[in-house]
Parts: structure tokens; C-alpha cells; sequence
């Protein structure tokens, strides 16, 4: 017998968790399938609602008075201004006192990895004392053996930015990592877990020998920032001691992949997917479907080289862009994997880029096109599937890494495709 | 009169860094110039095949015999430059039995070793060929950096005494009646090593004798003095795979043809090329038809190049020669050779000679007869040591590599750099500092990025061209801004940024060519990134008008953190 669920969220980024919570809101049983890891490993784990206009305008301070402007079919034009502030405070009580922001409609200005500032909507705790549009003194600590972040450079780059504080940066040794290229993790590991390391004056724990070490480069700021790897699982501890130990706001700048931020909230997210009851299958794709009277009436799932039916009244599709592989490419077309659903592209793949890497991209609008519901539509506008909804970057017609819209998308374009797809397998 | 310099190189490709190593081993006073980094011309975009001559085989026996000298002196020289892979020539069904036999009977004629393998040997060899090749000639053809082979030209020159001067573009000719005794040079950023935002200098240097290794651009020069170099450009392109899918230099058995040949290249394989006269080699397309035609010719030798990720396109341009008169119209027909002009034979010109046409291969034995003929104007007598004596990085390399350690670095990570640095090794790597890997695609650590900035300043793509970093899969996307990060303190903040935007649009160029599959997800990814996480794109720091930044979130005052708590401040 087929596998079968209410609701069928396929993906398990922020588009597709989000999705699966706001059905299970609606009392029906959902399921998510997931295969690979998803985007937020790589993100910095900020959410970001609008930070410019689709013709680059910003950096916004208020991103709802300007999300009306979009352009027809952008993701938020179709699902509207009022979702997009659900879908926030719906994440805002998912995400309880991990996340900062919603104190204020306006923007954050969040200092970035390479020291240039970035609007953001939510902030994950462990940044919220590092604004740059907080006027105080900031002391930048970078690590010899982390590449990815020099602090020097990164406060002189806030400086030229126009920060409206002094930034000074160190690089220092890390208390307690031997080798050179020892992963991320293990800097977080040794601070979550106190693991005792030597330094010149014996042993000692390693949030106290690292706060050892910054300590003597205060030359009175008010806060200091760390690239994020201030721990995972008990970071909140982490910097508490550290904060105290310095006497000092701590904070951590956000980096690139592996994004600690970012994985801890997916961490969040997946936690509160149990307890909603969600059921999760992951580390396998949805690889077809079959049809009955132009609805899907089931999916196959891959499990280990079997094609496994899982069958739901309504489904939502979440699989990410072209970094999630929800979009695909080949040299002469781009589409959809799993429906083949509509993606509109230029014939010419020479079209699909313009050659100023910051210019508008065209490829980074490829992806589907949903109508107001959210239903992907085909080439005469038409919904491909009367119960299939799309979410997050698996839409077209917006180009988050330009506008500074990511996550805010996936949350918004979640929430309604899921709240919906729940509210009709309720009936 | 007192000249600058004895001799003055126009040019920093395999020719011209050549020529002044030979020059300068002589014991010459040798000025070498070059308008943007060693090898931004044909050099640094070819296709890196050490040539066996076999390609030449039936064509053009001279050029075999010198090609096969060559190769093997160079295995000798500049053996950390160099991967000796093996080449095949491969014949499919299709493939004309004649020409297979004539090619065997070339190699021998012309002394390269040359063994035929049935098609079940050669997939032994290669297992990714296709099913039905017929069969193989197996023929020694090797890879070769010409990035790496150019620095150690040119760091021996200047080991002799010589000036390297890059980012030194020649504005014109110097020329009183009938002679020409110099250049004037437009400096980037004045003379000495490239340092962004430091202002430009122009600069006349003058010389005894001045040779024009300009390759494609050698017409552009001879213009200059109103002088008629026929440089007949012709583009070809190549394309680069994300893994090496031949671990030998596989060559189509035919008469010559485009997309004919893959070169294995470190980590990747290289697809080439075609053949297409340009009228200017700073400006010709580059075209989509010459991608799909690499891969669907290329597959039905090796099948899985169809499915397979590439990560980026180039183009380069053969500085062919045609002596007046031939009126060749296929440029696939003129031939490989090179001509030396010397001006005042041919124009009654004196003080300067151009040098056009030529491989790669062979350009230490260009470099030697230009040498010669230079030595013999200026009536030296000293002979040429280039084939003898090692390029600095292969001194004693074998007796090396068994004593060599690891330098505390993984070891594929070691292995890598190595082969990069040769000999350098214990000088570059034997470092007591912390030595992160800065480019993991490539497996370039912190110390190697060093030693290339001491070298070549804040120009990143320099930076790149001695070390691989920012060459891989990710193109740069996660490595361009760690390179950027090792520029400070020593350059500041603002040559830093804008060193990493160029090398970041360089690397984008390229990969424009690979869009599709995996290396688009991959350029979504570099994007997201470089906008989404470092906002590089919309940089207050790099644009005008400034950010309020009062305007914005200043913190949750009803979560009053600790430090405001203590100021009771608001
Ligand atoms: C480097 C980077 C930095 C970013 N930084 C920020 C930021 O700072 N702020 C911000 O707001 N946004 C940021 N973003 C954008 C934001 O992270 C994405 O837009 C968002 O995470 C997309 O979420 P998603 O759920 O739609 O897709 P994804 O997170 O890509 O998830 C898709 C999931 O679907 C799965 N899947 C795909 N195909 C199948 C299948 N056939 N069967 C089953 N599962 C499948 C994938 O494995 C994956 O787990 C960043 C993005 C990148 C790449
Ligand atoms: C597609 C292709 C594939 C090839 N593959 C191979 C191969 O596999 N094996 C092989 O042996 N050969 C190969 N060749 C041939 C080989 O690349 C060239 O013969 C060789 O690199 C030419 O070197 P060069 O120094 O003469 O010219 P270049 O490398 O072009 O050097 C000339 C230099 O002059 C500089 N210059 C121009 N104008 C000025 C100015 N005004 N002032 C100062 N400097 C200036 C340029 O920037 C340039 O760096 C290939 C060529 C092409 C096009």
C-alpha cells in the first residue's frame, strides 16, 4: 500500500519547513521529503525581507512601505503584502528568542564576513549586538588559521563604509587548534563542550583561554565581534561566558559555508517540525509522479533504487533554485525535475547571463511561475497540477542575492503554499 | 650615446621571457616589457600541449623533429612545469586508414617514439574511450604549465640581472631616421610591481637593440614605425572539465580539423580547438557554436564529455605569419613555423628585429636563434646555456623530491604544491606561521600566495597564474576573497577591494562560457555568496552616496544588552 499524508511538502529548506508547519496548523497530516542538505547550510542564516528595490535602490530602511513596488509576479506581488508580515510573525513564534528584529519594522544593518554592511529583517541572537547601525566601538577578532575572515581588513572595510563607530581588528591564535586546517566545527566543538587546552599559562578551559587571549587587545570598545563559531549547540552559553569573562558585548559575524548560523536554524526548524508532528523522510528524492484527471495522485519517492509511492491530496514544491536543484540546466534548456513544470528562458543559453557578474543576472530569476494561489503555471498560464503549490527559490521572477529577499521569499511563498495546501486537504 | 639598456624585450609571453632569459644568461643588460601580466597574451590562454611533434608528424616534418628536441629538453629544464601524460593518437572507424599509417611512419622518420596499440590496448590505457575506437598510436606528448614555465623564465632573468617590467604597455617606437633605439612605456601604476591606485608614469627607455616579441599584437608595433608586420591572428578556443576524464593527451587521428585534441591539466581536462582568422586580437567573439562544438566532436572520441561538467571557456590567438605573397586563405594551412624580420634587412630599419609566429614547444629554441642574431648585431660572442641549465624550481629535482617533506600539509595538499613549486619548495613552504589552505579546489595553502604576492603586488591574477588558486571547480567563488584577505596589511583596504572585483570579473568571464548543469548552480551559488552574504554588490563602501545609517535597527531596547545595561545608557 502507497504511502499516504494529507499534505506532501517536498524540499526541506526554509521554503519547505515552513511550508509543512503551516499545514500542520490546519490539523492535517503532513509529511516532508528531503533529499540533500539544503541551502541554509550555506546561507548565513540572516533573514532578509527586502534590502533593494528590484532596480537596486537601497539599501531600504523599511521593507514593507517598499514590497507594493515589485514588479507583477515577483514572489511577494503574488502572495501580497499582509502574508509577507504573517509569514514573519509566524516565524518570529517559531524561532522564539533565537532570532532578533521584530521589535521594529525597519531593516537591521548586519556587518558581513568581507566588512561591508548588509539590511537584513532578522538576525540570529548571536549577532544582535553586532549592528552596524549601532553607534558603538567594536573590536573584530579574526584567527591565523581562518582564511575566510580577516579582521583588520574587515574593520578598516566598515570604516570605509561609513559605519558610525570606530573598528579596530586583531588576528590571533586560537586557543587550543593545532592544526592549520582544522574544520569550523571543531572551533564551535571546543567552545561548546569547555574542552580544557594548554596555553602559556597551563591549563585551562577554552572559553577561558580564548577570552585570555582577546582580552589584552580591549582598548576600550564596547563589543567584540568573532566569525561565527562561537559554538552550536550551547552557544548561547558560549557567549554569555565569554561576554562575561570580557566584560563586553560578544557577537558573531556571519560566514560563509559551513554557515553555523545557518545550521543552527535549520536545527530550529527541523526541532519544531516534530514537535508539530510532521513526519520527515530525508536523504531521498521525489523522482516522478503520475496523474489522475490533471492533479497529481501520487509521487515516487527513490528510496536506495526503489520507487516508493507516496501519495497526498495536496503537495507543495520546495526543492530550492538552481543551488538547491529544484531548478535544473542543460546546454539548451533550463527546467523543473520532478513535474517539469514551466521555466521560462531565453532559447540562447548566451542570454541566460549578462557579462557584469553583479549585472541583472537572468539567471538568477529562473523558476517557475505561480499564479496568486501559488500554483505553478504552464506556458499558456494555465496551473500544470490543481493541487501542486510552489514555494521559495524554486520561483522565478526575483533575484534574492541582488535584492537581499532570500529567505523572506522562502518564508512567505512557505507559508501560504502550506496554510493553503493544509486548508484545502482539510475539506 | 648612452642607452638604458642593451637590449629591450617587447613582449611577456614564452617568446619574449625566453629571450630575455637567454639574453640575460649571456651576460647581457636585458629590459623586458609587457603591457599586462607575464603570459596575458597567447601564452596564458593555449592550450598547454608539450607537443610530441607527432601533431606535425605528416604536415610539417621540421617542426616535428624540432618539437620532439625540444619536448625533451624541457622535460629536462623545467621538469616542475611539466607532466609527462602520454599522448594517443586515436583513429575511429571512421578515420581514414592512410592517413593512420602515414602518421606512424612520420613519427618514425622524424625520431619520436611511437608505438600502435590495438583499440582494446588503448582502452586499457584510457578507459573512458569510446567502445569503438579502431586503434592507437602512443607518442610522448606531455601538459605543461605555461604560467609557471614564464615566471621561471623570467625570475632567472632577473636572477641575471635582467628588468621585468609588467603592466608596461608600449605606447610607441622610438625611431630617428632610419633607427629605432627605444620605447616609450605607459606604467599601470608606475615602474616596479603592479600596486592598484598608485598613479600611472609614462617612460622612455632606450636600447642598443630592441626586439619585438609581441606576438599577435607584433603588427600593432611595427605600426608604430611605420613598419608592416602581416600577423595574420587566428583565435581558437579551448574548454575546460571539472575532472581530468583522460589522463593522456588524446589526439584525434586525422588530418588536421578542429576540436581534435584534449589535453589533461592538473586537476581538469582541456578541450580544443578551432582555427578562425580575426582581424583584432584584443577584440573578436567568442562564440557558442565553438563550446558545443568542442563537446560534440570531442564526445565521440571520449563519450562522457557529453554528460560532463565544464567550468569554463578561453580563447586564444596564434600570432600566425604569412611572408608576403602566399595569400593563404585557410588559416589552418599557414604554417607553424616562425620568421625572424629583422628590419633593417627586410625595411631598412635598423635596431630592432620582430619575431612572429612559432609554438610554444619550441620556444626555447626561438628564443636561442633570436638570441644568436641579436648577439651578432651587437657583435657578442657568447653562447647559449638555456638547454643546459634548469629553470629555477627544477634544479635537482629528482635528488629533491625523495628528501622532501611534508611541511606539515595534508598530503594531497603537499603533493600539489610540490609539483607547483619544485625545487622553491623548502624556501616557500618551510614556514613556521600557521599555513592554512587558501584555495582548496586547488590546494594552494597561505604560504605559496605569499611568496606570489612578493613577487607580483597586489594584482591577484598574478597571484594566480604562478599558484592555480582560484582555477578549480568553484572558480573563485570561494576562494577570491580569502586571496584578497592575505593583501592586508601589507596593501590596504581599498587596493584590497579592488584587487578582489578584478579578479572576480576575470574568473566570471571565463566561466560565462560554462553556464549550464552544475557550473550554473555552482555561479548561483558564487553569486549568492559574493551578494547575499558579503552584499559585495551594493558595498556603501564602493558607492556614492552615503548609507544613514541613524535610520535603521539600533537593537532591541526592551533586550538591553549587557554593556548598555552597565552605561545605563539609552
Ligand atoms: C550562499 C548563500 C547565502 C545566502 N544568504 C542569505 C542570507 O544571508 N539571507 C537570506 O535571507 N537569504 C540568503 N540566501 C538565500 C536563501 O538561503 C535561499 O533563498 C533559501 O534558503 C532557499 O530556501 P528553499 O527552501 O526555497 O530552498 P533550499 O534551501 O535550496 O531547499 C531545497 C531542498 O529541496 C531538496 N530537494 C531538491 N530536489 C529534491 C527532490 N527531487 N526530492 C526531494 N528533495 C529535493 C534539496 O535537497 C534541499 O534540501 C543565501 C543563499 C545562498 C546560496
Ligand atoms: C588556441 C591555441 C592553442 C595553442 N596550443 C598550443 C599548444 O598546445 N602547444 C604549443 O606548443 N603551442 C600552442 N599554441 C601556440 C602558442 O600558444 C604560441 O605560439 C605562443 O604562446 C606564443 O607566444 P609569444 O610569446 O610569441 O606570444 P604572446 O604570449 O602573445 O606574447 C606577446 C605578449 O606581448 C604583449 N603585448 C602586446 N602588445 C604590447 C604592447 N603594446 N606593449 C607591451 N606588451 C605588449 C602581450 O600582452 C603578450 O603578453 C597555441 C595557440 C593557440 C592560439
Amino acid at each position: 500500500m502507497a504511502i499516504a499524508d494529507d499534505v506532501l511538502v517536498i524540499g526541506g529548506g526554509i521554503a519547505g519547513a515552513t511550508a509543512a508547519l503551516a499545514a500542520a496548523e490546519e490539523g492535517v497530516d503532513v509529511r516532508l521529503v528531503t533529499h540533500k542538505q539544503s541551502t541554509l547550510r550555506n546561507a548565513s542564516g540572516l533573514i532578509d525581507v527586502l534590502g533593494y528595490t528590484h532596480e537596486g535602490e537601497g539599501p531600504i530602511v523599511d521593507p514593507f512601505e517598499r514590497l507594493e513596488e515589485l514588479p507583477k509576479g515577483h514572489p511577494y506581488e503574488r502572495v501580497g503584502t499582509e502574508a509577507v508580515r504573517d509569514a514573519l510573525s509566524f516565524f518570529d513564534e517559531v524561532a522564539g528568542d533565537a532570532y532578533a528584529g521584530d521589535h521594529t519594522d525597519s531593516n537591521a544593518l548586519v556587518p558581513t564576513h568581507g566588512g561591508t554592511v548588509k539590511p537584513t529583517a532578522r538576525y540570529p541572537i548571536s549577532t544582535a549586538a553586532g549592528l552596524a547601525s549601532v553607534a558603538e566601538d567594536t573590536l573584530l577578532v579574526g584567527f591565523e588559521t581562518l582564511t575566510d575572515f580577516e579582521a583588520p581588513l574587515a574593520a578598516a572595510h566598515l570604516e570605509a563604509a561609513g559605519a558610525p563607530f570606530s573598528a579596530r581588528g586583531v588576528t590571533l591564535r586560537f586557543p587550543g587548534i593545532v592544526r592549520d586546517d582544522a574544520k569550523l566545527t571543531r572551533y564551535a566543538h571546543l567552545l561548546d563542550h569547555e574542552e580544557p587546552v594548554s596555553t602559556g599559562s597551563g591549563e585551562r578551559s577554552a572559553r577561558q583561554a580564548l577570552a585570555a587571549t582577546v582580552r589584552p587587545h580591549l582598548e576600550g570598545e564596547s563589543r567584540v565581534g568573532f566569525p561565527a563559531l562561537l559554538g552550536d549547540e550551547h552557544a548561547a552559553e558560549v557567549r554569555a561566558d565569554l561576554a562575561e569573562s570580557l566584560g563586553v558585548d560578544v557577537f558573531e559575524v556571519p560566514m560563509g559555508p559551513p554557515s553555523l548560523p545557518g545550521m543552527r536554524l535549520e536545527d530550529l526548524l527541523y526541532g519544531a517540525l516534530e514537535d508539530a508532528g510532521v513526519r520527515v523522510t530525508s536523504g531521498v528524492p521525489v523522482v516522478d509522479y503520475e496523474t489522475d484527471d490533471g492533479a497529481i495522485d501520487h509521487v515516487l519517492v527513490d528510496r536506495h533504487g526503489q520507487e516508493i509511492p507516496h501519495e497526498a491530496s495536496q503537495y507543495v514544491l520546495a526543492t530550492g533554485g538552481l543551488v538547491g536543484k529544484g531548478v535544473r540546466s542543460e546546454r539548451e534548456r533550463v527546467f523543473e525535475p520532478i513535474f517539469d513544470c514551466y521555466v521560462p528562458h531565453a532559447d540562447d543559453r548566451y542570454d541566460w547571463f549578462v557579462d557584469d557578474v553583479f549585472g541583472e543576472q537572468p539567471y538568477a530569476r529562473f523558476g517557475v511561475v505561480p499564479d496568486r494561489e501559488l500554483r505553478p503555471l504552464d506556458v499558456d498560464e494555465e496551473p500544470e497540477f490543481s493541487n501542486l503549490r510552489a514555494a521559495g527559490a524554486v520561483l522565478g521572477g526575483y533575484d534574492y542575492a541582488a535584492e537581499k529577499s532570500g529567505a523572506g521569499v522562502s518564508l512567505a511563498t512557505g507559508y501560504v503554499a502550506g496554510g493553503r495546501a493544509g486548508t484545502e486537504a482539510s475539506r | 650615446m648612452a642607452y638604458d639598456t642593451e637590449v629591450l624585450v617587447l613582449g611577456g609571453g614564452s617568446t619574449g621571457c625566453g629571450i630575455a632569459r637567454d639574453l640575460a644568461m649571456r651576460g647581457l643588460e636585458v629590459t623586458l616589457v609587457e603591457r599586462g601580466n607575464l603570459t596575458d597574451g597567447t601564452t596564458g590562454r593555449m592550450h598547454g600541449l608539450l607537443h610530441s611533434g607527432g601533431r606535425y608528424a605528416v604536415s610539417d616534418q621540421a617542426s616535428a623533429v624540432e618539437c620532439i628536441e625540444e619536448n625533451e629538453i624541457l622535460r629536462d629544464i623545467a621538469g616542475h612545469c611539466v607532466e609527462m601524460t602520454g599522448g594517443l593518437f586515436v583513429q575511429r572507424p571512421e578515420d581514414d586508414d592512410d592517413y593512420f599509417r602515414e602518421k606512424l611512419e612520420g613519427c618514425r622518420d622524424c625520431d619520436i617514439p611511437a608505438k600502435v596499440l590495438s583499440g582494446r590496448e588503448a582502452r586499457e590505457v584510457e578507459p573512458y574511450l569510446a567502445k569503438d575506437v579502431k586503434r592507437a598510436i602512443q607518442v610522448p606528448d606531455g601538459a605543461i604549465d605555461p604560467f609557471r614555465l614564464c615566471v621561471a623564465n623570467a625570475i632567472d632573468a632577473e636572477r641575471h640581472g635582467a628588468r621585468i617590467e609588467t603592466h608596461a604597455e608600449v605606447v610607441d617606437l622610438l625611431r630617428e631616421g632610419d633607427d629605432i633605439h627605444g620605447v616609450t612605456v605607459r606604467h599601470d601604476s608606475g615602474p616596479g610591481k603592479r600596486t592598484h591606485k598608485t598613479p600611472g608614469t609614462t617612460e622612455d627607455i632606450t636600447a642598443e637593440y630592441v626586439v619585438n616579441a609581441t606576438g599577435a599584437w607584433a603588427g600593432q608595433i611595427g605600426a608604430m614605425a611605420d613598419l608592416d608586420v602581416e600577423v595574420r591572428p587566428s583565435k581558437g578556443v579551448m574548454t575546460i572539465m571539472n575532472v581530468r576524464q583522460v589522463d593522456t593527451v588524446i589526439n584525434r587521428c586525422r588530418p588536421k580539423g578542429d576540436a581534435d585534441i584534449i589535453v589533461p591539466h592538473e586537476t581538469t581536462a582541456i578541450l580544443g580547438t578551432t582555427d578562425e582568422e580575426v582581424s583584432d586580437p584584443d577584440d573578436y567573439p567568442e562564440e557558442r557554436w565553438e563550446v558545443d562544438m568542442m563537446i560534440d566532436t570531442l564526445s565521440e572520441l571520449v563519450p562522457i564529455l557529453e554528460e560532463a561538467r565544464t567550468i569554463r571557456s578561453f580563447w586564444g590567438v596564434r600570432p600566425l605569419y604569412e611572408p608576403p605573397g602566399r595569400g593563404t586563405k585557410d588559416p589552418t594551412d599557414i604554417t607553424r613555423d616562425f620568421f625572424l624580420l629583422d628590419h633593417e634587412d627586410r625595411d631598412g630599419v635598423s635596431g630592432m628585429s620582430s619575431i612572429v609566429g612559432g609554438k610554444f614547444t619550441t620556444y626555447r629554441a626561438m628564443a636561442e636563434e633570436i638570441s644568436n642574431h641579436v648577439c651578432e648585431q651587437l657583435g657578442v660572442r657568447a653562447s647559449c646555456a638555456t638547454a643546459e641549465e634548469a629553470l629555477p624550481g627544477s634544479e635537482n629535482l629528482a635528488v629533491l623530491e625523495e628528501g622532501m617533506d611534508d611541511f606539515g600539509l595534508r598530503s594531497p595538499v603537499a603533493r600539489r604544491s610540490k609539483q607547483r613549486l619544485g625545487s622553491r619548495s623548502q624556501e616557500v613552504l618551510g614556514t613556521d606561521e600557521p599555513n592554512p589552505v587558501i584555495c582548496q579546489c586547488e590546494g594552494v595553502t597561505r604560504a605559496e600566495i605569499q611568496d606570489a604576492i612578493s613577487q607580483s603586488g597586489s594584482d591577484l591574477n598574478a597571484v594566480r597564474i604562478r599558484t592555480r588558486a582560484s582555477m578549480g571547480n568553484c572558480q573563485g567563488g570561494f576562494c577570491c576573497a580569502n586571496m584578497a584577505n592575505e593583501l592586508h596589511p601589507e596593501y590596504d583596504e581599498e587596493t584590497t577591494r579592488e584587487a578582489l572585483d578584478e579578479l572576480f570579473q576575470e574568473r566570471w568571464k571565463g566561466e560565462r562560457h560554462a553556464l549550464w548543469g552544475e557550473q550554473l548552480s555552482q555561479a548561483m551559488l558564487n553569486y549568492a555568496l559574493h551578494a547575499t552574504t558579503m552584499n559585495r554588490d551594493n558595498d556603501p563602501a564602493s558607492r556614492t552616496g552615503g548609507v544613514d545609517y541613524g535610520a535603521f535597527d539600533s537593537g532591541d531596547s526592551s533586550a538591553r544588552t549587557p554593556s548598555q545595561r552597565r552605561s545605563g545608557g539609552d
